[in-house]
């Protein structure tokens, strides 16, 4: 199974120290961090795009530009692209591009994104929530088969023969659908046969009905469910023991969840003492080589990718965190996966 | 989940996603009859349907009003007013409020900028005629779908229910507990102040106990909003 990080570049003030780092030491940090990863083998590296003042990345075309100078193998993907408030042409061309510059590891996963801030940026309703996302990735899709487009859509002008270039290295550049467990965007993107990336907190059960939804969809849009790939992902930590991740990243993590209402004031320790329990990918590598599998054998993912950056979380710890992952837990798990669950 | 006997109800839930799903699994299981309906055809939600609560059975929201002892609102706060409210109000419909205000996935709805009122007050005065009973909204979909348990399990979990209408309070607390949880009346549709979005009851998976106390923090939204960087 291919394996991998994601971030959202967070760049959240130090909850004790009040200490935020400036915005020209993160990105560089960001770029640091895909050279590691890329020297360590991972096979893929995704960057969220938000615009917020506590993420770094509201560009993450960008900042994949950049790493794919700095690197030679690693895949370079979003987690997500808010595809809804952005232009699916300037979206394929500017993914294009990454991919001409890094010889073809350039990936777009589009989504909805968890927050609405960039509905009013770019001049968008949010009562087209739906719409607009529906007409974009289909648009999208259409523009990485073909190099001319005609196409007519409700919410964005009509193409008429356009001329869309440059063209991807890759014959198709992939383009993956993230859920975040809405019913309706996995039956979307069965039945557009894209792969589906999903993302737990916790466990992974409540994605088995997902991943069956989505391959229920995809065999009736004609689709073979068994060449589709899934992916799964959410926050990881991991430390040499046990006990010491748990201590280590609770803080931060609890710190982190201060931007939902139901963990105004932090998470309690007990909720973060459950959350790892029954799932959460927090531990020592053994543990952490554990729940991954349990995400491979319950949904039968190909890829997995943890949110190796959260909140405040420092970087000598994320930097740990990443070697163990690199170091001892991918290679078990490449060796323990290396037969595929779903032949094709 | 509680056994015994058990008026034959039929429940109905407008909204397929995330929330619904799970309260329609749920409420499959209790032994009631359940519809449910998304945003238009019958025909875009049978396969969600089928797969994810198979024993419900897939209508439209129209379907559903007609039809159901108690009509579940699990769509996201900003399409409330897409929904039917004018046959919820002239039926005088049992109807669970089970939505919340949440600006940074809702966007501001103007409407619900009235930091005094609890967002139930403001959904039935979209529905005046209306039963409305506050509950399902302070705990996670993905708790809810776990956490469910019969009566009486030493593990059990509560949620906050709050009503004007002492009679449609208890109907769905009977609801709420068949479906595994126990319920904590928090009087009248005003106190919802007292388990939304910023109070510590928020969120909370927490057994009667442990949110009884959560409840007497006496914490209101309309400060924790203020405590929230806009």
């Amino acid at each position: 199974m291919e394996l991998g990080i994601y971030t959202f570049g967070d760049l959240k003030a130090h909850p004790l120290t009040g200490e935020r780092e400036s915005t020209h030491a993160r990105l560089l940090r960001l770029i640091e961090l895909a050279k590691t990863a890329d020297r360590a083998g991972l096979d893929v590296i995704a960057l969220g795009e938000h615009h917020r003042k506590d993420y770094v990345i509201s560009a993450p075309e960008v900042v994949l530009g950049s790493m794919a100078a700095v690197t030679t193998r690693i895949r370079l993907s979003t987690s997500v692209t808010v595809l809804s408030t952005q232009d699916p042409v300037r979206v394929y061309q500017q993914f294009a591009t990454i991919d001409q510059i890094s010889g073809g590891r350039a990936e777009i996963m589009a989504g909805r994104g968890a927050f609405v801030e960039s509905f009013p940026l770019f001049g968008y309703h949010l009562d087209d929530y739906e719409e607009l996302f529906d007409e974009k990735i289909r648009l999208l899709l259409e523009l990485r088969d073909n190099e001319v487009v005609t196409w007519q859509g409700r919410l964005r002008p009509s193409l008429d023969g356009a001329l869309i270039s440059p063209r991807a290295f890759q014959d198709r550049l992939p383009v993956w659908i993230g859920v975040g467990g809405t019913p309706q965007s996995a039956v979307r993107a069965g039945a557009l046969g894209t792969p589906m990336f999903m993302s737990f907190f916790q466990g992974p059960d409540s994605g088995r009905r997902l991943v069956d939804l989505y391959h229920r969809a995809a065999a009736s849009a004609g689709h073979d469910p068994g060449s589709l790939k899934t992916a799964s992902g959410g926050h990881l930590y991991i430390s040499r023991k046990s006990q010491t991740a748990r201590d280590e990243y609770y803080p931060y993590y609890s710190d982190y969840f201060t931007q939902l209402p139901q963990f105004a004031r932090g998470m309690p320790r007990e909720v973060f003492e459950q959350w790892v329990d029954s799932g959460l990918i927090v531990g020592s590598p053994q543990e952490v080589i554990d729940k991954i599998l349990r995400h491979r054998e319950i949904l039968g993912v190909d890829r997995y990718v943890g949110q190796i950056e959260v909140g405040s979380l420092p970087g000598e710890l994320v930097n740990a965190s990443l070697e163990l992952f690199a170091e001892e837990v991918a290679p078990v798990l490449r060796r323990e996966t290396a037969v595929t669950p779903n032949p094709t | 989940m509680s056994g015994g006997e058990r008026i034959e109800r039929t429940i109905g839930i407008l909204g397929a996603g995330k929330l619904g799903t799970v309260l329609a699994r749920l409420a499959t299981a209790a032994g009631y009859r359940v519809l449910i309906a998304g945003s238009g055809a019958v025909d875009r939600i049978a396969l969600i349907v089928e797969v994810m609560a198979p024993d419900a059975i897939a209508t439209t929201a129209e379907g559903v009003v007609a039809e159901a002892d108690v009509v579940i609102l699990a769509a996201p706060l900003g399409k409330v007013r897409s929904l039917p409210l004018d046959a919820l109000s002239g039926a005088g419909a049992i109807v669970v409020d089970a939505t919340n205000y949440w600006w940074p996935v809702d966007g501001i709805l103007p409407d619900f900028e009235q930091a005094e009122l609890s967002s139930s007050e403001i959904v039935r005065n979209l529905m005046p005629g209306a039963r409305l009973v506050k509950t399902f909204n302070h705990m996670g979909y993905h708790e809810l779908d776990t956490e469910a348990r019969p009566a009486g399990h030493p593990d059990r979990k509560a949620l906050a229910i709050a009503s004007d209408d002492p009679t449609a309070l208890m109907i769905v607390a009977e609801v709420v507990d068949a479906m595994g949880f126990d319920t904590i009346d928090a009087g009248a549709l005003a106190e919802g102040v007292r388990f939304e979005p910023g109070t510590s009851a928020f969120g909370a998976t927490a057994s009667r106990v442990a949110l009884l106390t959560m409840l007497e923090a006496g914490d209101s939204p309309a400060v924790a909003r203020g405590r929230m960087s806009r």
